[in-house]
């Protein structure tokens, strides 16, 4: 129990990176999705080619792997993001959003917006044709078929997937370890390294500050939905 | 006729447009093309001995075997717990006694809102630290097996949910009791629906033993530090060893495409509710 009492303020400093992680890679994620989703549905053959390749191959590959050939192989084909040099001091420690944060959110980012592209892609499929037929036979112009038709119909069917895809953005923050950015998992290991004694409750915290954003994350998302379902 | 929600059949303009996105698509292609190409070559990465280790045969061998086996096998022995696991938890959460039902779902909810990785980095400080070169393994073993085993849960669980309600009602007509028209009612039709979606959750099993890097376990990622270390390769070697879990993993979604049309038809892989959300269905 000392390990946590002794510690409480680097571990909710870990947890404040994991969470500016989530932040920062969700709204990354969720621009390049949509971006993704466009071309993916888009009338364009080549454009849809490109951005199913890029789905296809990004989400088979482990996000560790992304993480670890943006953060060692990246440099050496100039691509770094040392120009990000933020730490902001606090009275219990600092936030370093450095370079391998920026990387990190980078990584995420690109991995987490495959599944964005296919979680709102998803929700495309699920309006039914007869939708867009009935819209156009009424004489509605292009935008107002998606506008009040298509769209509104699609994001809120695409809304739990999304969800899906931003709660497990949320746990994959930790795969951030590996590439030296100083968040939960690396408190996680640093401490019950120190105090092999109180691994149980290490576990027990970590573990249990996870399950709550989890669940803060599933409850907005269900509220949202359940406000925003339509009535079939 | 269209067969996209989206767009009508279009005419000559915009055909007429359509082929000028494609031109500049593609010259924007080629152009992201020849940039990776120009710095790859400008930085020493294309040159041959760079890229000789993957074809010289004892680094292959090692490639394929300290590399691809270890991590099928830490792979195979994580699905291979998580469907034990799953049907457990899976059936628990579906029974009428709360003493069971409760646990369960306490317990899936806690392994699935749970990173992976602390899973790990918790079993390698109780047991793999002890334990020597096998440890770590076990370790990515046991974490895939407890996170996955809890996502089969609620593929289990949906996918008995899933069976037309006139079956069970029929085997409760005939007098059947709840265990046996679980064993021998539900189970064997949800399993033709689950066999897609347990696939699919070895794509993310296979994807995830990578994790063991971080606990210094044997697979394929470990080995990319010893190989750029030596030869200062780093770019060819992420790209092979990217390239090779995109090929099993392609594999795989493709071996569940296939199950799926033969025992599923053209329908919709099974949709499993997500973590957090308070989905209270039994049979």
């Amino acid at each position: 129990m000392t390990a946590i009492t002794e510690n409480y303020q680097a571990i909710v400093i870990s947890f404040v990176t994991a969470i500016l992680l989530f932040v920062a890679a969700g709204i990354g994620s969720l621009v390049l999705g949509t971006f993704l989703a466009a071309l993916r549905v888009g009338p364009v053959a080549i454009m849809r080619r490109a951005a199913g390749v890029y789905v296809t191959s990004v989400r088979n590959i482990p996000l560790l792997v992304v993480l670890l050939f943006l953060y060692y192989a990246g440099p050496k084909i100039g691509v770094t993001f040392r120009f990000v040099d933020i730490v902001i001091p606090t009275g219990w420690g600092d936030i370093r959003m450095t370079n391998a944060f920026a990387t990190a959110v980078v990584g995420l980012t690109l991995y987490t917006a495959c599944f964005v592209c296919e979680a709102i892609r998803s929700g495309i499929n699920a309006v039914p044709v007869g939708q867009a037929e009935a819209a156009r036979a009424i004489g509605l112009p292009f935008a107002g078929v998606m506008r009040q038709v298509v769209l509104p119909q699609a994001f809120r069917a695409a809304l739990p997937p999304l969800a899906s895809t931003q709660i497990a953005l949320l746990k994959n923050t930790t795969v951030a370890i590996a590439i030296t950015v100083l968040e939960t998992a690396y408190q996680l290991k640093q401490l019950t390294d120190a105090n092999p004694g109180d691994r149980w409750w290490l576990l027990a915290v970590f573990a249990g500050g996870f399950v709550l954003l989890v669940e803060i994350v599933s409850f907005a998302s269900n509220r949202m939905e359940r406000r925003w379902r339509v009535a079939r | 006729m269209s067969t996209s929600v989206l767009f009508d059949a279009p005419g000559p303009k915009t055909v007429r447009r359509h082929r000028l996105y494609t031109v500049l698509t593609v010259v924007a292609l080629l152009a992201l093309l020849a940039l990776v190409g120009w710095r790859l070559s400008s930085s020493g990465q294309l040159e041959g001995d760079k890229w000789e280790v993957f074809v010289t045969p004892a680094y292959l061998e090692r490639i394929l075997v300290d590399g691809v086996l270890e991590t099928l096998k830490m792979a195979a022995g994580g699905i291979v717990g998580a469907v034990l696991l799953g049907l457990v938890l899976g059936i628990g959460k579906l029974s009428n006694h709360a003493v069971v039902r409760v646990p369960s779902w306490a317990l899936v909810e806690f392994f699935r809102a749970v990173p992976v990785l602390m899973l790990m980095i918790f079993f390698f400080s109780v047991y793999g630290i002890y334990n020597g070169s096998t440890g770590p393994f076990w370790c990515v073993v046991w974490a895939l097996s407890l996170y996955n085993g809890a996502v089969l849960a609620e593929v289990f669980r949906a996918g008995i949910l899933a069976v037309p309600s006139g079956q069970a009602e029929a085997a409760y007509a005939i007098g059947m009791r709840k265990t046996q028209v679980v064993w021998i009612i539900l189970l064997p039709q949800a399993v033709k629906i689950m066999i897609p979606a347990i696939i699919s959750q070895c794509v993310v099993t296979l994807k995830d033993t990578s994790l063991g890097y971080a606990i210094a376990a044997p697979g394929l990622t470990a080995l990319a530090r010893p190989l750029y270390l030596e030869f200062q390769n780093h770019v060819p070697v992420f790209i092979v060893i990217a390239g090779i879990y995109l090929v099993l993993n392609l594999l795989l979604t493709a071996l569940a495409n296939v199950v799926q049309r033969r025992f599923v038809g053209e329908k919709k892989q099974l949709e499993v509710s997500a973590v957090g959300t308070a989905d209270q269905r039994t049979v």
